[in-house]
């Protein structure tokens, strides 16, 4: 089983299940996407309530979102491994953040996680712009609301217009600077995402 | 992951899905809330009795029975939707995703969100 990720897995034991509250109705999700060590991992810890988890969806490209196991044994699928934390919003609603491998190759099996999320965060390191661009394309493609971060850890040199225009980023898309390992910054750029869904929601009822 | 099923080959999944590959509730997304409706029983299929347990204190989300239970989503769409067709448990789904006609969630819901980001 050809198996990838973008972040080594946590050598920590396992974290016991922590449940919900029993009136927990709704639930919730945003998408982190990015390029290999960009910190999706490190955003999604800093702001979950719960260790980070880490599961794996397991599809063939043949199967067009049919998940086939018979696939996993002929070997022709491919398994992908997202992080993910949560955020308790009030007693019925529950917020999830899904870290995700931003690359071409594993776009396919986003589709089907991306489909209902209010939004995605695109993780860029100036380092590696290029990793981003296809994620770009395909949230613009698919109207899904985005905003891009750019994790500098803290020591940026760059500039957010340089970073804007090396992205050729329309300008209606929000763009954030970021310390992923910060628990306040990663939140800020949460909340950069929803205040823009909230603009398009509101400009779109005008 | 101490235990994770990355290091197993296919046989494992094969034998706890029965060799299914298909028939999952295809209504049940990666963030569906799954609540436990009876106490796991005697003579029951591990994995089973394991979901069962794991949701009895409160709601669990596909992707978190996924990830403590060391199988794929995939696999346990399959095994859910085992539980759900016998009244075992019941799931929440999110409100409907949002299409190209309906694109974006509802102002109140983003606000609920803000305040519990600012919170944070």
């Amino acid at each position: 089983m050809h198996s990838t990720t973008s972040e080594p897995p946590s050598p920590a034991p396992d974290a016991a299940p922590v449940p919900l509250l029993a009136t927990a109705e709704q639930a919730l999700k945003i998408a982190v996407v990015g390029g290999f060590g960009v910190g999706k991992t490190t955003l999604v810890r800093s702001v979950s309530e719960i260790r980070p988890l880490n599961t794996e969806e397991t599809m063939t490209r043949a199967g067009d979102g049919v998940d086939d196991l018979h696939g996993v044994e002929a070997k022709r699928s491919t398994t992908v491994a997202f992080d993910f934390g949560r955020i308790t919003l009030d007693a019925t609603s529950v917020l999830y953040v899904f870290g995700a491998p931003g690359q071409e190759r594993f776009w396919f099996l986003w589709d089907r996680l991306f489909s209902g999320a209010l939004g995605a965060v695109v993780l860029v390191d100036t380092r590696r712009l290029a990793d981003s661009f296809y994620a770009i394309d395909r949230l613009e493609a698919q109207g899904t609301p985005f905003v891009v971060a750019h994790n500098d850890f803290g020591e940026s040199t760059h500039d957010l217009d340089e970073v804007r225009s090396a992205l050729d980023l329309d300008p209606g898309v929000p763009l954030v600077r970021c310390d992923a390992r910060e628990r306040d910054s990663a939140k800020q750029v949460l909340i950069a995402l929803v205040r823009h869904v909230r603009s398009l929601v509101t400009e779109g009822s005008r | 992951m101490s235990r994770s099923h990355r290091q197993e080959g296919p046989d494992r999944l094969y034998v706890i899905t029965s060799g299914r590959s298909a028939g999952a509730d295809e209504s049940l997304d990666a963030v569906t809330l799954i609540a436990a409706e009876s106490e796991p029983a005697p003579g029951m299929q591990s994995e089973h009795a394991e979901i069962l347990r794991m949701c009895a204190a409160g709601p669990m989300a596909v992707v978190e029975i996924s990830a403590h239970l060391h199988l794929p989503v995939a696999v346990v769409r399959i095994l859910l939707t085992d539980l759900l067709d016998s009244g075992r448990v019941t799931a929440r789904h999110p409100r409907p995703a949002p299409s190209p006609a309906t694109p974006l969630a509802s102002p109140d819901v983003l606000e609920k969100v803000l305040v519990a980001l600012h919170n944070l």
